[in-house]
């Protein structure tokens, strides 16, 4: 009783030494907090900002890890080259959780609160459909490296752009032809059974059955589980290739027990990379994925005739001969995905020169200067390769890498057209409204 | 002078507190109008929480059924059957009535850990469907609510529900309707005896009450008032998803809860808005922001054993309610 007295008489008595620093102290940092910093009307000697909505944390943190380091390259290659409409880019990053609630959070902190021209770098495809709805009511551009279909499927807004990496439905069309051609015409698809998985089902099956191919059986797989054997025998005896997209903690299980049940005389085996992003393919358990193929977004081994561009990139964005990061090489990237990031802030730059960016009032502009693009050439602006976009559905095409696994290392063994994961628009982001 | 009754106070301090957050629209900064109406939102699924918890001594570990319900109900009728917004916010509420009813009747023949097990697992199938149908739910990537169908309508005319100050005054309404349903509750018999089936069950049983029925309505309650919160964040921020589903939103509202103040009518606002805010502020300074949100969360627990606003009334403001 006396204690709460004495602490009552110190707060109602007068102001202490200590007791007015700390007060001191937690209005400079009210001050400095973001949300109370008034920011002033952009000048033409102001930095252009970008919001990056960042997985630093939650299941997408390895990602966000490469597309930060991927990011702060590409942004310090524009700016030494003299920034957009000469003023300096400046990226502002903020974490989203990987968390769709906190997704849509961000996006109205970066455009109420830091001010910044656009919001940029989604991956997780739950984050970017999380997040369109605040992006589209705050009018703010939306450019997302996600490689989702929800984008090109017209169910987001005029505001949200993926013009820097591919989609999933493309993705999987792509690879259909050389997996008949090469692998085998009955596959088995093994997939986790939600949304992501859903969509490799639903793609990838017309694609295969447009090449004469079949799919002899669908195996989806709770995502829940941790153990993978007891699904291994609804596999057909007739199947040719083994068509897995996996993915989150388990998969190195998965590909064990596989090995383990298959040994050597198993299908073919076709995966896509999204499942060992950041994962050595020579870790322990691996070696049954010796001889199978990968599809890539672009490489992540450094191949021996990659052009000077792409050796400058990789330079840039910090990574080995292995894909590991230049300082650790236990750090591996993810390359097939995180080249998205370079590609789209320079798309970004093209766009905001292309119509003379001056300020927010401009964001429209701006969104119809990206939906007027159609070729990018393959270079220092486009290191992953040639691309094609598509103004109506807001979703860049480009060609893709199947790799095998060879002594441990991934070995592109073919690259698709653009033509191969071409398909027809299902919307028009162009008829809508800004 | 006579001085004001603990009730008196008590009303007077809610009302109060939903002045001085209507008057916070016009106040306050553009973003943190915002944050203010989705924690407005969110302290409704705590305080539906709150009501199975912190007064009836329930410790569920499946909330997030309930809130995914209405975020389900309102969001899918919206979606797939267009139907507009009063009718969808209808939907969720009666899904989650249901769902809570379902779940209650079976749960609530367990108690203590069981139950808490019990209510995980129910969630856990919740979850689950939402990810197996993804061809109307679209699973985890979630669908968007398009603008233009977020529209309320009324006799005598139409509210943007995607407009801030619109939002804000929405979210508002339901908060003040649901913090004086809760008042009302445990103000009554009603609210009383959850209380004492908390602190002894079986002196209840031994006095007459029928426990079952008097949790198993409060289970229903409380799936009503999280079931209102996840059909307004639908329609509000025009985002369904299966996240809001999984294990992570039935940990946020005990959390909340016990940062606010267990069985404290103004316990879940003041533990929604402060989390937020501990996170937000955090992850502008650091990238090891959780460590800190940690660290916050230790302190509050050696300084606020009861919560923000239980210690507030055991030490200085015993009438609060």
């Amino acid at each position: 009783m006396s204690e709460n007295r004495k602490s009552l008489i110190n707060l109602n008595g007068g102001l202490t030494r200590r007791s007015a620093l700390k007060g001191l102290g937690a209005a400079a940092g009210l001050v400095a907090a973001p949300g109370f910093v008034r920011y002033g009307q952009a000048q033409s000697s102001e930095p252009i900002k970008v919001g990056f909505q960042c997985h630093r944390t939650g299941i997408g943190a390895a990602y966000g890890r490469w597309y930060e380091r991927v990011t702060t390259a590409a942004a310090k290659r524009i700016n030494d080259a003299g920034g957009i409409n000469g003023r300096p880019l400046e990226i502002i990053i903020e974490d989203d959780g990987t968390d769709p609630k906190r997704g849509a959070e961000v996006v109205e902190k970066f455009a109420n609160q830091h001010k910044v021209d656009l919001v940029y770098g989604t991956l997780f495809s739950h984050v970017v459909v999380g997040s369109a709805p605040a992006a589209g009511e705050l009018k703010i551009p939306y450019y997302v490296v996600s490689e989702g279909y929800h984008v090109a499927s017209g169910k987001m807004n005029r505001y949200c752009v993926q013009p820097g990496i591919t989609d999933v439905k493309a993705q999987a069309r792509s690879v259909a032809p050389w997996i008949a051609d090469n692998l085998g015409k009955k596959v088995t698809l093994v997939y986790p059974d939600y949304a992501f998985g859903h969509d490799h089902r639903d793609f990838f099956t017309p694609a295969i059955e447009a090449q004469g191919g079949q799919v002899v059986a669908k195996v989806p797989i709770p995502p829940t589980e941790t153990s993978f054997t007891r699904y291994f025998p609804q596999i057909p005896r007739d199947t040719d290739v083994i068509y897995h997209v996996m993915v989150g903690p388990a998969v190195l299980t998965f590909v064990k027990e596989m090995g383990e049940f298959f040994g050597s005389g198993g299908p073919q085996l076709f995966g896509f990379i999204d499942s060992l992003e950041a994962v050595d393919i020579s870790s322990p358990g691996l070696e049954f994925l010796e001889g199978s193929h990968f599809w890539e977004g672009m490489p992540r081994y450094a191949q021996p005739d990659q052009p000077d561009y792409v050796t400058a990139y990789r330079e840039a964005v910090g990574i080995d001969q292995n894909g590991a990061s230049a300082n650790d090489a236990k750090d591996v990237s993810t390359a097939a995905h995180m080249f998205g990031c370079w590609e789209t802030l320079n798309i970004i730059k093209a766009s905001m020169e292309a119509c003379d960016y001056k300020g927010p009032d401009d964001r429209a502009a701006m969104i119809e200067a990206t939906e007027a693009m159609t070729e990018m050439e393959a270079g220092p602006d486009h290191p992953q390769g040639k691309k094609l976009f598509n103004g109506k559905i807001h979703q860049v095409f480009g060609e893709q890498n199947i790799s095998q696994v060879k002594k441990g290392k991934l070995e592109v063994v073919h690259r698709t057209s653009i033509e191969d994961g071409a398909y027809e628009p299902e919307a028009d982001y162009t008829a809508m409204s800004f | 002078m006579t001085r004001l009754t603990p009730s008196t106070k008590s009303v007077a301090l809610h009302i109060g507190v939903v002045l001085a957050l209507l008057a916070l629209n016009f106040l306050l900064p553009e973003y943190h109008r915002g944050v203010f109406a989705r924690v407005l939102v969110l302290a409704v699924f705590a305080m539906g929480y709150n009501l199975a918890f912190g007064y009836t001594g329930l410790l569920s570990l499946g909330h997030a059924m309930f809130f995914a319900a209405g975020l389900y109900g309102a969001g899918l009728t919206i979606y797939h059957l267009e139907w507009s917004v009063w009718p969808a916010f209808g939907a969720g509420l009666a899904a989650g009535v249901v769902v809570a009813l379902v779940v209650g009747f079976l749960a609530l023949r367990t108690t203590g850990v069981a139950f808490m097990i019990v209510t995980l697992m129910f969630a856990q199938v919740f979850y689950l469907m939402t990810l197996y149908f993804t061809t109307y739910t679209r699973g985890e990537e979630g669908l968007v609510l398009p603008q233009e169908t977020r529209v309320l309508g009324f006799p005598g005319g139409m509210l943007d529900l995607s407009d801030p100050s619109t939002r804000y005054l929405v979210a508002l309404s339901l908060f003040a309707i649901v913090l004086a349903a809760i008042l009302f509750l445990v103000r009554a018999p009603y609210g009383r005896s959850l209380i004492a089936i908390r602190e002894n069950e079986e002196r209840m049983r031994m006095l007459g009450y029928n426990v079952f029925v008097n949790k198993l309505m409060a289970v229903v309650l409380s799936g009503l008032f999280c079931a209102a919160s996840g059909a307004a964040y639908a329609v509000l921020f025009g985002y369904v998803g299966s996240g809001f589903a999984a294990i992570q939103y039935s940990i946020l509202p005990l959390l909340w809860v016990l940062v606010g103040g267990a069985a404290a009518t103004l316990g879940p606002l003041i533990g929604t808005l402060f989390m937020f805010y501990v996170i937000d502020t955090a992850s502008s300074y650091t990238t090891a922001h959780l460590m800190v949100v940690g660290l916050v969360l230790i302190g509050v627990i050696l300084f606020f054993p009861k919560g923000i606003i239980g210690t507030v009334r055991e030490r200085w403001l015993p009438w609060l309610p």
